[in-house]
């Protein structure tokens, strides 16, 4: 293994960016994600790239849609009401099929709530937010060197499903510094050559990148087709979680990102009180591993869902259980974090309440 | 399996280098190849307003990056000693900069190491090194990290910016842990 270094969960999202090609940012600044523009700026000089700090979140992800259509690996960044002005931009680049990274450094909301760390970004980032029937790729890290390999990945993943990919991090993991191993860039699926991209037509038949489909009229019908047929075929290829205890669990707790580590804790402190609790960390939110719940469903006792937020990820661990045992729910969203000691109360009030049943 | 865990954190003014602190324990941590998360609070911070970091050291994996009951803390002005004493985990360690901390804690339970951080500074010569003053006398009542690895981690630091300050602030560091070195720590 290399020399780790130390560096913040947003530092290290941009310089897995750099390594693995990304030559164009665009941006607008907004708290707690600020480390991004300003490493952007000074790396993106020094591999001959693109820093724009644009003039608004709009500008910035259109900067990025019209990148990709010219075959450069791209990205933006910002947090979370920033994220919801780029929404439009985010269902065109679905619409045209083409590759880029969004980050999503969550903090609370709605409106422009404060600047804490926060999981309420939840829905809008796995269901879609802006219009139209499309999906993004959502990956959610839980440390800094977990922010480093996925942000390499999503590039890949981006350019082999010409899918944008967004890193769903918040305050915390985009805050917090932590031992790194910094490796070079290496492809992890076999990239396709970008036959679309908008590189100059001499010597070949004119290309166009366009959303709007008015011809024929069943035009929009069969990319939507196309599309729904691509989301499948990644929803088969590409479920990706972490199990920890899980094999004689009682209790599974359901959780990701920043929430899932503290929920970790919470493992360790149940099991040396000996209540048997296990723990399932979704990698992608979407496609969503639902089968690891389904299956986690068959055997253990209850599930529970935490979240720093009201309810919305746990609506994606219910359709997956599907009734098959019951789903509890600890979470808060503007600012609110668990501790391993809350989560420990909250374990041994559902031990207890069971252990009451079989009486 | 138990694992050593210490979770220790950082308050003063806005601008007496408390960032600096927590980089500095947290880098000397990475040389000594241990788990660390090292976090700056952040929002509306400014000179003058009070600022905190936080630091947690681990032999093994570290769950919560939050701290919410120190087993350390470094304290370098009076409102933080205030606003931090009621937090720290019981039987912890305490350092305060006793120039600018007037009124000690008001807990029996609590180790202290009493450092006139900012006095010491002047003497060496620069005011602003204070912080690690403090950095030298923690180091030195605590096993927590060797001195070599925080030596190290002060030339990482500064060695690409100016080699002076290099200079300036290992003075810094030893004198600090010199002056603190006879001392006793007071419940």
């Amino acid at each position: 293994m290399g020399k780790k270094i130390l560096l913040k969960g947003n530092e290290v999202m941009c310089e897995a960016a750099v390594q693995a090609g990304c030559r164009f940012f665009a941006g607008y600044p907004i708290t707690p994600q600020n480390e991004v523009p300003e490493y952007m700026s000074k790396r993106m000089p020094q591999v001959d790239g693109v820093f724009v700090q644009a003039e608004s979140e709009l500008a910035a992800i259109n900067m990025v849609f019209g990148a990709s259509a010219s075959g450069v690996r791209c990205m933006t960044s910002s947090s979370s009401p920033g994220i919801s002005l780029k929404q439009e931009g985010i269902s065109y680049i679905a619409g045209a099929e083409l590759p880029c990274l969004i980050a999503n450094v969550q903090r609370g909301g709605p409106g422009l709530g404060n600047i804490r760390a926060s999981q309420a970004d939840y829905f809008q980032a796995v269901k879609g937010g802006g219009h139209g029937d499309y999906r993004v790729i959502v990956l959610a890290p839980a440390s800094v060197q977990e922010i480093y390999n996925l942000t390499m990945n999503a590039f890949d993943w981006a350019d082999y499903y010409r899918n944008p990919v967004m890193l769903l991090g918040d305050g915390i993991s985009g805050q917090m510094a932590e031992p790194v191993e910094i490796f070079p860039y290496k492809p992890i699926v076999d990239l396709p050559a970008k036959d679309y991209i908008l590189d100059g037509c001499a010597g070949r038949k004119p290309r166009v990148v366009k959303t709007l489909v008015l011809k024929p009229t069943d035009g929009l019908v069969t990319h939507n087709e196309h599309l729904q047929e691509k989301y499948k075929r990644i929803e088969n290829e590409l479920s990706l979680y972490e199990e920890y205890q899980t094999a004689d669990a009682d209790i599974v707790i359901a959780a990701y990102g920043i929430t899932a580590r503290i929920a970790k804790g919470a493992v360790s402190l149940a099991r040396k009180k000996g209540i048997a609790v296990g723990l399932i960390r979704p990698i992608t939110l979407w496609p969503f591993p639902s089968d690891a719940f389904a299956t986690a469903a068959q055997t253990t006792g209850q599930i529970l869902t935490v979240e720093m937020s009201h309810g919305q990820f746990i609506e994606d661990v219910k359709l997956a259980v599907n009734g098959a045992c019951p789903v509890e729910f600890l979470g808060k969203g503007g600012g609110w974090y668990p501790t391993e000691e809350l989560i420990l109360e909250k374990i041994e009030s559902m031990a207890a309440a069971t252990a009451k049943g079989n009486l | 399996m138990d694992r050593h865990e210490t979770r220790i954190i950082i308050a003063g003014f806005g601008g007496q280098g408390i960032v600096l602190i927590g980089n500095v324990i947290a880098r000397a941590a990475v040389i000594e190849e241990k788990n660390v998360v090292g976090m700056v609070s952040y929002g509306a911070e400014m000179r003058g307003g009070t600022a905190n970091a936080t630091v947690v050291i681990s032999d093994g994996e570290i769950f919560n990056p939050f701290v919410a009951h120190p087993d350390m803390a470094i304290i370098l002005n009076q409102p933080s000693l205030d606003r931090f004493e009621p937090q720290i985990g019981k039987d912890g360690l305490v350092l305060m900069n006793t120039s600018m901390i007037k009124r000690g804690p008001q807990r029996t339970d609590l180790k202290c190491i009493k450092v006139d951080a900012t006095q010491i500074a002047q003497k060496v010569g620069n005011l602003r090194v204070a912080n690690i003053v403090s950095v030298g006398a923690f180091i030195e009542h605590t096993n927590l990290l060797s001195m070599s690895s925080i030596e190290q981690a002060i030339k990482d630091l500064f060695s690409s910016k100016n080699p002076k300050l290099v200079e300036i602030n290992l003075e810094a560091l030893h004198t600090g842990a010199e002056r603190s070195r006879c001392m006793q720590p007071v419940r």
